[in-house]
């Protein structure tokens, strides 16, 4: 009777996840046409996509989170200097740090660190922002008004996000191999001078290119998660806060995983 | 000499058995009424009584399961997503937080739908806005934020910015909800100036009896998603129905109990 009854709530619980997980699936590949048409055909529904708006949502998600990047970056190169060199002394293989930092730089840990700063600075601050107009009825004021919320909100941060996001992880690219070349020319005695052109000699067009192809999918993901985090809020500000985290935690989950399906599918 | 009546009054909202669910439960029961052009029409009813629910859906932010309701002529459960923009630009609507946008100043909020309907210049709109804040009596404060203003001031800015575009049709929800009867006062005689100045059709959604008595031309009184009555304040204050007499003298709700209901309740059985 009783292992019923679990067997009955576990089964429910289970089609209520998919049945929402499947909601929120159609829901964001709605948002991501809609804002798409938006930005395509706005113009002549005599809505067009204001730039201002585009250029705010940039210096939110990109221009302010330079100084976090540089740090994180820095740190990130003299890590995989140090864990590197540490590792490669066993072998006696100290010199093809380089080789390492490089591939690992650009292809892994750029994009991927990138993905998961912005999904935790601006997912969050997106999530909790639409949430509390939501709550406030300012979603509804924009309908109303005749603008579409998708045009007016959506639409700028996604243009924002695919634009910063790779930008961000090629500059995240720069730093850590800075800060890579910094610890290996002082534990090595090479001059940085040689590690750039070691490292430009091993570098392929395509390995950068493929940690910004992942930076792409990676803006789309956080966008769309922290839209339909927010624009679901229904139950006051303890709504909001149960938004945001989700939508970070969903991001950063949908992230890593996108990653590892996009890191199988190039290498092989 | 007689001055003529506008005897052909046109109705500038018309609601045809309109019915709406909120997920399986129906919330609007075959709803009708009509709201004449000029015409300051009150949607009165207690908490529950789906009066806010008959207001969202006059708006147009949801689908209604059955039914139609007219705007100026236009069948908003059909008509096109286009269509419906050029209707919103005929509509103004004020809110019951004020639903300002917190990220611009009062001035911007104002100047927003000019900014995104119209090709005027800078100058322009910023004149409009600060004439329709003059009428609202917020003169000289559009360089503020929303969040330095006191909740009579935040209705009154949203009024402004419903106002601007002069609409047609103006709507209120609970205009006078959070403010004290001084401030609710002044907001009613702001509601009766805007419609003798611009004629403007206007849908009040309110509990607040003083104000209903008022500013109302007619009344609609919801109860449990029914129409109890529609007239004029006189017809709706002399009513012998029950339940208007209760709400009129707020007297308490008294809920029939039956007691084999009352047990699958408590048992947590689920009744049909």
């Amino acid at each position: 009777m009783i292992e019923e009854k679990v067997l009955r709530t576990f089964t429910e619980k289970l089609g209520q996840v998919t049945i929402r997980g499947i909601e929120e699936l159609g829901y964001s590949l709605a948002l991501l046409v809609e804002s798409a048409y938006w930005l395509v055909f706005g113009f002549h529904r005599r809505q067009a996509v204001k730039l201002p708006s585009i250029f705010e949502q940039m210096m939110h998600i990109g221009i302010q989170a330079l100084p976090i990047v540089t740090i994180l970056a820095f740190a990130i190169g003299m890590m995989l200097a140090i864990q590197g060199i540490a590792t490669l002394k066993t072998f006696g293989a100290e010199s093809q740090v380089v080789l390492g930092i490089a591939l690992s730089v650009t292809r892994e840990f750029s994009p991927l660190i990138i993905g998961i700063l912005v999904a935790g600075r601006s997912g969050s601050a997106l999530a909790a922002r639409i949430g509390t107009m939501q709550i406030a009825q300012e979603i509804d004021a924009l309908r109303v008004i005749g603008i579409s919320p998708v045009r007016y909100l959506v639409t700028p941060a996604m243009v924002a996000m695919l634009i910063m996001l790779p930008s961000l992880t090629f500059f995240a690219d720069l730093v850590a191999l800075l800060g890579g070349g910094v610890y290996s020319s002082l534990e090595l005695g090479m001059s940085l001078q040689a590690y750039a052109d070691r490292t430009i000699e091993v570098l392929k067009v395509d390995d950068i290119t493929q940690g910004l192809y992942k930076s792409l999918v990676f803006a789309v993901i956080i966008t769309l998660v922290s839209f339909v985090n927010g624009f679901s809020v229904t139950a006051g500000s303890e709504g909001v806060g149960k938004a945001t985290t989700r939508s970070v935690v969903m991001s950063i989950t949908y992230i890593i995983i996108a990653d590892m399906v996009f890191t199988f599918v190039l290498t092989h | 000499m007689t001055k003529q009546t506008d005897t052909q009054q046109d109705a500038a909202i018309e609601v045809e058995d309109l019915v709406t669910h909120y997920g399986s439960t129906k919330i609007l029961n075959h709803v009708d009424m009509q709201v004449q052009t000029g015409e300051i029409m009150v949607i009165m009813g207690g908490s529950g009584s789906g009066k806010s629910t008959l207001l969202r859906y006059m708006l147009g932010l949801h689908k209604a399961t059955s039914g139609s309701i007219k705007l100026l002529g236009h069948d908003i459960t059909t008509i096109s997503a286009k269509e419906m923009d050029k209707l919103r630009k005929n509509m103004g609507v004020s809110f019951q937080g004020g639903a300002l946008f917190n990220s611009m100043t009062v001035g911007e909020n104002v100047c927003l739908p000019l900014r995104e309907h119209t090709h005027l210049d800078e100058n322009t709109m910023q004149i409009m806005s600060r004439m329709k804040l003059s009428v609202v009596n917020l003169g000289g404060f559009e360089d503020l934020m929303p969040a330095q203003l006191s909740g009579g001031m935040i209705k009154r800015a949203a009024l402004a910015r419903a106002i601007v575009m002069d609409p047609k049709l103006l709507f209120f929800d609970e205009p006078s909800a959070g403010l004290d009867p001084v401030a609710a006062a002044e907001l009613d005689d702001l509601i009766l100036r805007i419609r003798k100045a611009l004629n403007t059709t206007i849908v009040v959604v309110t509990h607040d009896l003083d104000s209903t008595f008022r500013i109302a031309d007619r009344i609609t009184v919801l109860d449990k998603g029914n129409i109890l009555m529609i007239g004029t304040v006189d017809e709706v204050r002399n009513s012998d129905n029950e339940r208007i007499q209760s709400l009129l003298n707020r007297e308490a709700r008294h809920v029939e109990i039956n007691a084999d209901e009352y047990l699958k309740e408590l048992t947590g059985q689920k009744s049909d």
